[in-house]
């Protein structure tokens, strides 16, 4: 009898609790958003507003004037252009390499009970555990020795570097969730090992791998220390705007900002699809 | 379609032997059944005729051709995994027609043998959907058809049924059955359910530690297990085994159970001129309870009665031993009654007492025959 009475007691409550949480989550959502949106739109505004206007105060939010002079001014300044384009091949580098040795790398702790696998792990990691300051001199010195100093390869390489460990433990992480029947059963089906890891394992890794891929783009683009260490003549974009930023006026530092976010937003943007259109049908 | 012919395989796992020394052979079309408890080597014997297992001694011969060497893909079988391993980014459709593909088969040829394959197993519908959109049985049925679309010569099958539940699993049997008879193809079917392997093989080969103990047609293992592990681990329940002392009297053998009675048995060919302690094994549905006639030979007492719908389990003592028989479900018994036994002489089996091995399958039982009876985790897999 209670629970005859219960019933529909309680479903309007359940109602309300189910609007309720949801109205919380969207609050959540729209704060965060906004807490990552304002800046970008700042920026951006103030990169497309006449370089007088950076100084105004208060600010207004939507911008009265449109213009590209700032954002012109900045990209003509002497060799922005050319440092973006390092940047630019720089990061495609990284991505390249840190995905073709990351990836195996991570397959092969995944699918193999190799001798010292917990050991390899481990000392992985422990490439990350050197300060990049200390390893600033000895580095320099090798470069110049070895002729890849101020090059963009040379850039590269110390980023693959830097971008590996991680790499290899997320591509690792992604292929044990991989069964391994399923590469036994395309093996069964007249592939030879490769073609059942580049058929079966690839297609169910990409999420992970694009997950990877966008953490090495966002590591290797952002990446001022090693990019000012190993470069001089041919700086890269952050290690350019950095040797800039202090002589420059403000409205240069905003159009220097919208220039270094947009690639990173277009990268994130198309690698996004295979993020979530993959989950969306493997998750059960 | 092809006959199979395994020599003298062994397989190494660190040191233990998984599959140990096993010799066997498969005739054209024929449906062998692999039984044995979890961890027997079943699974392992099964992958290495598959050639995901690189085995460690022997030979595998397939429709003439040694294999031994060659990877699964140039083997000419095909699979069915116990997770059935469909491809999750692909469609149903994709899914049977990968074999076709990666053989570089028309595109005609992939779209007719696809579709007949899907329609044997009735899934014609399913060919657009991703397996994530199907259920249980119907990813059970995609990987069946998956395999069958390559028209393999050998056809494996590991655990198929063992993730369905139980009354789709028993209608799914059924199916595979016919459909298996239907094709005709040589296959070999891995089980760990005695249920599965009595009702579905042409023979059934019983596996225990790495070694074959019994190949046979179901109902010879049934009603003539070689020991005591296959007469406890096929049939449910289990094969009574009672220990007795056979004398000779007037001509005629008797088994003298202690303090239980005795049976007369005739001219057993399987018992021959033996005498002295061995085991007596006789299925429950050969003990006939013969009401509470004082006079009977063999008399029991009634422990539990399990009434089962079509027949009642009932479970007797005889001495310290215990007994079960099965009756007509109107059979009026109560616990603690005594009642008089007759016990078919023409169906038992005469043990040794201490191999466990049938007198006369001594030389016909594999190598693994005669280690004990059934260990407690055995008897378990024997009846989950």
């Amino acid at each position: 009898m209670t629970a005859a009475n219960d019933v529909p007691m309680a479903r309007p409550r359940a109602g309300r609790d189910r609007v309720v949480g949801r109205t919380l989550t969207y609050v959540a959502a729209t704060v965060l958003a906004l807490f990552i949106l304002v800046p970008i739109y700042l920026i951006a505004v103030s990169a497309f507003t006449p370089r007088e206007s950076a100084f105004d105060f208060p600010r207004s939010v939507i911008p009265t004037q449109v213009s590209t002079d700032t954002i012109l001014f900045f990209l003509n300044a002497s060799g922005v252009i050319d440092a973006f384009w390092r940047s630019v091949i720089v990061a495609i580098i990284t991505l390249g390499l840190s995905l073709l040795i990351g990836a195996p790398a991570g397959y092969a702790i995944a699918r193999y009970a190799f001798r010292g696998r917990e050991g390899y792990r481990l000392v992985i990691l422990a490439t990350r555990a050197f300060p990049i300051v200390i390893l600033a001199i000895p580095l320099a010195v090798t470069y110049r020795l070895w002729g890849i100093d101020d090059t963009v390869i040379g850039v590269a390489l110390m980023h693959t570097a830097l971008a590996l460990p991680f790499t290899v433990l997320i591509t690792s992480s992604v292929f044990i969730s991989v069964p391994r029947e399923l590469e036994e059963a395309a093996q069964t089906l007249g592939c030879n090992p490769l073609q059942a890891f580049l058929r079966v394992s690839m297609p169910l890794a990409l999420p992970g791998l694009a997950a990877a891929a966008i953490f090495t783009w966002v590591l290797s683009w952002n990446d001022v220390f090693a990019a000012v260490i190993l470069t001089l003549r041919n700086p890269t974009l952050p290690a350019k705007i950095l040797t800039a930023l202090t002589q420059s006026p403000i409205y240069f530092q905003f159009a220097a900002g919208f220039v270094m976010l947009v690639p990173s937003l277009v990268v994130i943007f198309f690698i996004r699809k295979y993020l979530l259109g993959l989950w969306g049908r493997v998750v059960k | 379609m092809a006959e199979i012919q395994i020599e003298r395989i062994t397989k190494l796992f660190k040191g233990t032997r998984a599959v140990d020394d096993v010799s066997l052979t498969i005739g054209d079309g024929e449906f062998m059944v692999l039984l044995g408890p979890s961890g027997c080597g079943k699974t392992t014997l099964l992958r290495s005729i598959a050639g995901l297992e690189q085995i460690d001694g022997g030979r595998i011969v397939i429709g003439g051709r040694d294999v031994t060497a060659l990877p699964p893909r140039k083997r000419d079988i095909a699979m069915v995994f116990q997770s059935y391993a469909v491809f999750p980014h692909m469609t149903v459709f994709e899914n049977i027609a990968f074999g076709l593909r990666m053989h570089r088969a028309t595109k005609a040829d992939t779209d007719r043998q696809v579709r007949e394959a899907a329609e044997l197993l009735h899934i014609e519908n399913l060919l657009d959907r991703f397996p994530a959109e199907t259920s249980g049985g119907q990813r059970q049925r995609i990987a069946v058809a998956r395999a069958l679309a390559m028209q393999p010569q050998v056809l494996l099958m590991d655990e198929p049924l063992s993730n369905l539940d139980a009354l789709l699993r028993l209608e799914a049997r059924a199916e595979l059955k016919r459909l298996l008879k239907e094709i005709g193809s040589t296959t070999i079917y891995v089980t760990h359910d005695q249920v599965e392997a009595m009702s579905m093989g042409d023979r059934v080969a019983v596996m225990r530690t790495g070694k074959l103990v019994q190949v046979a047609d179901p109902l010879t293992i049934y009603d003539g297990p070689v020991d005591r592990f296959v007469g406890g681990f096929i049939g449910n329940p289990p094969m009574n085994f009672l220990p007795v002392l056979v004398e000779r009297r007037d001509g005629a053998a008797v088994a003298v159970l202690a303090d239980s009675g005795e049976i007369r048995v005739e001219g057993d060919e399987a018992l021959g001129q033996r005498v002295g302690p061995m085991v007596l094994g006789i299925r429950a549905e050969n003990v006939q309870i013969v009401g509470s006639d004082e006079s009977a030979a063999l008399r029991g007492r009634v422990l539990v009665v399990e009434p089962l719908g079509s027949h009642n389990l009932v479970t007797l003592a005889l001495g310290s031993e215990h007994l079960k028989a099965i009756t007509r479900p109107d059979e009026r018994l109560e616990p603690d009654q005594d009642v008089g036994l007759k016990i078919d002489p023409g169906r038992v089996r005469w043990l040794d007492t201490e191999r466990g091995v049938a007198f006369d399958a001594e030389d016909v039982a594999g190598p693994g025959a005669g280690r004990g009876a059934l260990t407690d985790e055995e008897r378990d897999a024997a009846a989950g």
